[in-house]
């Protein structure tokens, strides 16, 4: 299972890729092959402010329908438009073409209760 | 867990396995949208081994098979199938069932749903005490079942086995020994594609599984075979079909034929039916969403309750979400706009004529 060490992780299966205060967040590789093949993507408007840990957004399969939930707090910056009409991306691509949202961080200290590479294969 | 001879293959095959009605059954063997493609563009494979397989015999099968079947049974000849239920006394349906007609009178095969085969077999059971003119014998234990569907199925199965085997008709069986093993070729299925589906002794599984697939038949598991059959608008028991509604409301009434004679569930059937308020129906969402099972659908106002959906899926050969619902009937012409209630979101939807797709079967 790909884990790219330079992405931070949550317990709920997200993926966070930091660049100065904005955080760019998908799904991971372990949790796009737990859902099969992914058939929809329900984001938030852009503009939208999230708190950590606040629901954002679903994803459904064929088969299951899974919450998405904020690794950080901010206001949404952009959705990947793409998924709604490509929604397979986040399974060919789960850490690049299948990304999700781009929040611009409000706290940039709840980076550090982010999980490691490491620490999230340990709960997978 | 109960497992099919085909166990280890679909292990081997790296398939993902789930519980089925006490069975361990492969559910996909990596991509269900691949397998279902696989289905709709070729040939796809299915164990289908958990199904229950009853053998009527006797002088009084066709008594029998009438009593305990709503379809008419004497319309079969040897070689014929047909789609029927078994019905219980107040009417309510306790499985579908195809019936098979293995010499016209004192022998049949009836083949059971996996998750009813228990209670349908003490059904037939107590349904038989004290008939001396009927012997039952359960064959499930024995008897394989595998399904090749698909655009190219009929083909496969020509190269493989003969042309012969091949022009057997749409809901018509044939008895053939393939490289030493007994099989009976069904030209049936499940997915609304032309094919056939191979009974075969319990152990010959593998052999013949692995014939299909060297010949270009894909494994397709579970998941996809639930989408074939929803896109395909066959009813699922347990989802379109249960032990209260009758008939007409779950789709299947054209298989009950109350001027046959008497038959068990016929009179609560006959006087239900002036009476029947709701029908299944199709439902295509024109908004993106995905609908589910229990899902309540709505009048447009949003307000009043039409009904609920008892299956639904994302369909990759519609591109839309698609589900089977029971409306009340005065609600369910086709065309008519309704709202369906996906997790407190609701989304647009129009009744739409079944089934949602058939490549000409």
């Amino acid at each position: 299972m790909s884990m790219p060490t330079e992405l931070k992780y949550t317990k709920s299966h997200e993926w966070v890729s930091v660049d100065g205060d904005i955080a760019t967040i998908g799904i991971t590789d372990h949790a796009q092959e737990e859902l099969g093949d992914v058939a929809m993507v329900l984001f938030p408007e852009v503009g939208r402010v999230l708190q950590v840990e606040e629901k954002f957004g679903e994803i459904e399969s064929i088969k299951a329908v899974s919450d998405l939930y904020a690794p950080v707090s901010g206001t949404v910056i952009a959705v990947n438009e793409a998924l709604t009409n490509a929604p397979e991306l986040v399974n060919d691509d789960a850490y690049g073409e299948g990304w999700m949202v781009r929040i611009s961080m409000t706290n940039l200290g709840e980076l550090d209760s982010l999980l490691t590479a490491d620490q999230y294969a340990e709960i997978e | 867990m109960k497992q099919t001879s085909l166990h280890a293959a679909h292990k081997a095959a790296g398939a993902t396995m789930v519980d089925f009605a006490g069975w361990d059954m492969p559910v996909s063997y990596g991509g269900t949208v691949g397998e279902i493609a696989a289905v709709r563009g070729g040939a796809g494979l299915f164990d289908v081994s958990h199904m229950g397989e009853a053998r009527v015999r006797g002088a009084g099968a066709l008594a029998f098979v009438q009593r305990v079947t709503a379809n008419n049974a004497s319309k079969l000849v040897p070689g014929a199938a047909q789609y029927s239920l078994l019905l219980n006394p107040e009417g309510g349906i306790i499985d579908d069932i195809i019936v098979y007609c293995i010499s016209a009178g004192d022998e049949y095969m009836i083949v059971l749903n996996a998750g009813c085969k228990d209670k349908d077999w003490a059904w037939l059971v107590e349904q038989s005490a004290g008939d001396e003119a009927v012997t039952l014998t359960d064959e499930s234990d024995d008897t394989a079942l595998i399904a090749v569907q698909g655009p190219t199925a009929v083909a496969l199965v020509a190269g493989l086995v003969g042309a012969d085997v091949a022009d057997t008709e749409r809901f018509h069986f044939v008895s053939v020994t393939w490289n030493g093993i007994p099989c009976v070729f069904s030209r049936t299925g499940y997915t609304g594609e032309d094919g056939f589906e191979i009974f075969c002794p319990w152990a010959d599984a593998p052999q013949v599984w692995d014939m299909l697939t060297v010949a270009g038949a894909a494994p397709a598991g579970l998941g996809a075979r639930d989408v074939l059959r929803l896109e395909a608008a066959y009813p699922l028991y347990g989802h379109e079909l249960n032990d209260t509604w009758k008939p007409w409301e779950s789709g299947v009434g054209w298989a009950v034929k109350t001027k046959k004679g008497d038959f068990i569930g016929r009179a609560a059937v006959v006087e239900a039916k002036p009476t029947i308020s709701s029908k299944l129906v199709g439902l295509t969402l024109t908004e993106r969403g995905i609908p589910r099972e229990n899902c309540v659908v709505f009048a447009t106002d949003g307000v009043r309750p039409l009904g609920i959906i008892t299956s639904g899926t994302m369909s990759p050969t519609v591109k839309a979400g698609i589900a089977m619902a029971h409306l009340n009937k005065e609600d369910a012409e086709i065309g008519t706009s309704v709202l369906v209630d996906i997790r407190g979101r609701k989304v647009a939807a129009q009744v739409t004529a079944l089934p949602f797709y058939r490549n000409g079967v």
